[in-house]
């Protein structure tokens, strides 16, 4: 065979991509080794998180040194980042599923690219200050007005937030889908008489559904890791489950953000690779989610092409 | 939707008007969701730019940071510099690796590389950022430093870079490339002279979209590059650097009047880079589908 060094050269950049994903996956294994040992299954059903006695000499448990009387456990993360993307999606389903149908059907074509780059621009305003906007207007807003204890951090306005982070996600997703729906479907179903509502839900609705899906599972994937916005929202909650959506929360993207310094004050650091422990289980859920979102869109995708 | 109320004879079943209403309801219910929606973002800015413009001064971009207030040039300086060091480390890994997608990756390895790509993308930024503290700083011992915190950014953009590449390079007629060939260009003559050139909109697009990207992230950049309230010496390793989202994040948190102006002057030229990239590409490439 022929060598051919202009491929072979482009091959290797090209390389370099599934390289740094598996040294990302290698050295955070590697690093976090010792803790995954350390804390066995207890890491994932636990909820007491505990760095221990950073000034006290470590103690040797098995073949590792620890600080005196540390514990790591991530429960409380876990349950933080599913139940504060899952009610982000239970707000954001509604609203960009109504802001995709509207966009495709009621507008007419001429203002509908001005809206939709509006909604596409909802994507790329930096998580930073989404957070910036959640204290600045919707904190006190919750605190003033819903909130029973008068503060405004916590699981609501992390959902919010998030929610309001990922409706374009969801609603340009389903929004490319319907203006896909072949002419032939709606018409036949004005034929019948429906009304224009109908014509979306009962005709075009049904026909998008996997894509849909596919969208929503994409955005919970977003939702899972996103760390500014939800560091400076969600009220930092350790240790307690949250008992009402008013309860502050921490999700395990923000909390590796927020144990920076604590952690870097650890001598044996242990805490560091529990972090990476942690970082590690973050990858795995959204990996798991990510890979779902592109099986059911790519297999969507097959249907609307066999359709037409 | 009026067309046939028109035809219809006026006396209307109990149904028929249930199904009319049904239908207003419903479409009052989908313009809320699409307002909802917006409305935010028309908040965001307003109130960024409200903030922040209020926030302007010459002081802003000559002097640098103290603990409450000062100025932004250290940290101007410092988004600059990272992204400046990210694309510089990124851009030839993704135009490259996108050339190899298009032009020699229709097979195994080529879908697996994509796959991979996508699953770099989906991963959170946190996780880039950790990885990049234990490997950058605990092991190779950099400390918080420009290098660690281009190479992180660069790890996150590069996938998207490969990837609007690779499709802007299949734009590309493969009748242009048979011409190329028959004439006895060569692989790299065809791709630099012929390809390149006639996807270089896309390639740009891609370009500037990742320099937005660059410029709005913070997650991985707090545990890479640290924050430094001086300006850059010059130094890529064991110096920590400053740069605009650090401020956003952490002066609002301050009890001080100074501080949050500064929160918000930071933001807003933040939103204007990432908006006006934003923007500008979407206008000048309204009929392509890269985006």
């Amino acid at each position: 065979m022929k060598l051919r060094p202009f491929r072979l050269s482009l091959l290797g950049l090209s390389l370099l991509i599934p390289g740094a994903l598996a040294a990302v996956v290698l050295f955070l294994l590697i690093y976090s080794g010792q803790a995954i040992g350390f804390n066995g299954l207890h890491f994932l059903y636990t909820i007491n998180w505990n760095l221990g006695d950073l000034y006290d000499d470590p103690v040797q448990v098995g073949n590792v040194q620890v600080p005196s009387g540390a514990n790591y456990g991530i429960l409380v993360f876990i349950v933080g980042t599913l139940l504060s993307s899952f009610i982000a999606i239970l707000i954001a389903v509604p609203l960009s599923m109504g802001a995709a149908i509207c966009l495709a059907e009621a507008l007419p074509a001429k203002i509908r690219p001005v809206l939709s780059m509006l909604v596409e621009l909802v994507a790329v305003v930096p998580s930073v200050v989404f957070g910036l906007w959640g204290i600045a207007v919707l904190i006190p807003f919750i605190g003033d007005y819903l909130s029973p204890t008068g503060n405004g951090y916590g699981l609501l306005a992390t959902s919010v937030v998030l929610a309001l982070m990922i409706t374009p996600i969801i609603a340009t997703t389903l929004l490319d889908a319907l203006l896909q729906v072949p002419k032939e479907n709606r018409e036949s179903a004005f034929a019948l008489g429906a009304t224009h509502f109908e014509v979306v839900t009962k005709a075009m609705m049904p026909m998008v559904r996997t894509t849909l899906i596919g969208g929503i599972v994409l955005a919970l994937g977003r939702a899972l890791g996103e760390t500014m916005a939800v560091l400076m929202v969600s009220g930092g909650g350790i240790n307690i489950l949250p008992t009402s959506i008013f309860s502050p929360v921490s999700t395990i993207a923000s909390f590796i953000v927020g144990q920076l310094d604590s952690a870097e004050a650890d001598p044996t650091n242990m805490s560091i690779r529990a972090l990476a422990e942690i970082a590690l289980v973050l990858f795995i859920i959204t990996l798991a989610v990510n890979s779902a979102a592109k099986l059911l869109t790519s297999g969507a995708l097959n249907v609307r092409k066999r359709s037409h | 939707m009026s067309a046939s109320a028109a035809t219809n004879p006026p006396a209307r079943s109990g149904q028929e008007i249930r199904r009319i209403i049904i239908d207003k309801i419903g479409w009052v219910a989908c313009g809320i969701g699409l307002l909802l929606v917006i409305a935010p973002l028309v908040d965001i800015v307003g109130v960024v730019a409200f903030h922040g413009a209020s926030a302007f001064s010459l002081k802003l971009f000559t002097t640098v940071t103290n603990g409450t207030g000062g100025g932004l040039l250290n940290a101007i300086e410092g988004t600059f510099i990272i992204t400046f060091g990210a694309m510089l480390i990124a851009v030839p890994i993704g135009v490259g690796a996108g050339i190899y997608l298009s032009e020699y990756g229709n097979n195994k390895l080529g879908s697996t590389i994509r796959f991979l790509s996508d699953v770099l993308t989906g991963t959170p930024s946190i996780v880039l950022g950790y990885f990049s503290y234990i490997v950058f700083i605990i092991s190779l011992g950099w400390d918080f430093s420009v290098l660690a915190g281009a190479i992180t950014i660069a790890i996150l953009i590069v996938p998207y870079l490969a990837r609007i590449t690779e499709l802007a390079l299949r734009q590309v007629p493969t009748a242009m490339r048979e011409a190329g060939f028959a004439l006895g260009a060569s692989e790299p003559t065809v791709v630099f002279k012929i390809i390149l050139p006639g996807a270089a909109s896309g390639v740009v697009t891609g370009t500037l979209l990742a320099l937005a990207i660059s410029v709005g992230e913070t997650a991985p950049l707090i545990y890479t590059a640290g924050w430094s309230n001086y300006t850059w010496n010059g130094k890529l390793t064991h110096e920590p650097i400053g740069y605009l989202t650090y401020v956003i994040w952490t002066f609002i948190d301050q009890p001080f009047a100074e501080s949050h102006a500064l929160a918000y002057a930071a933001a807003f030229l933040v939103m204007l880079v990432v908006l006006a990239i934003n923007i500008g590409v979407r206008l000048a490439i309204r009929r392509t589908k890269f985006v």
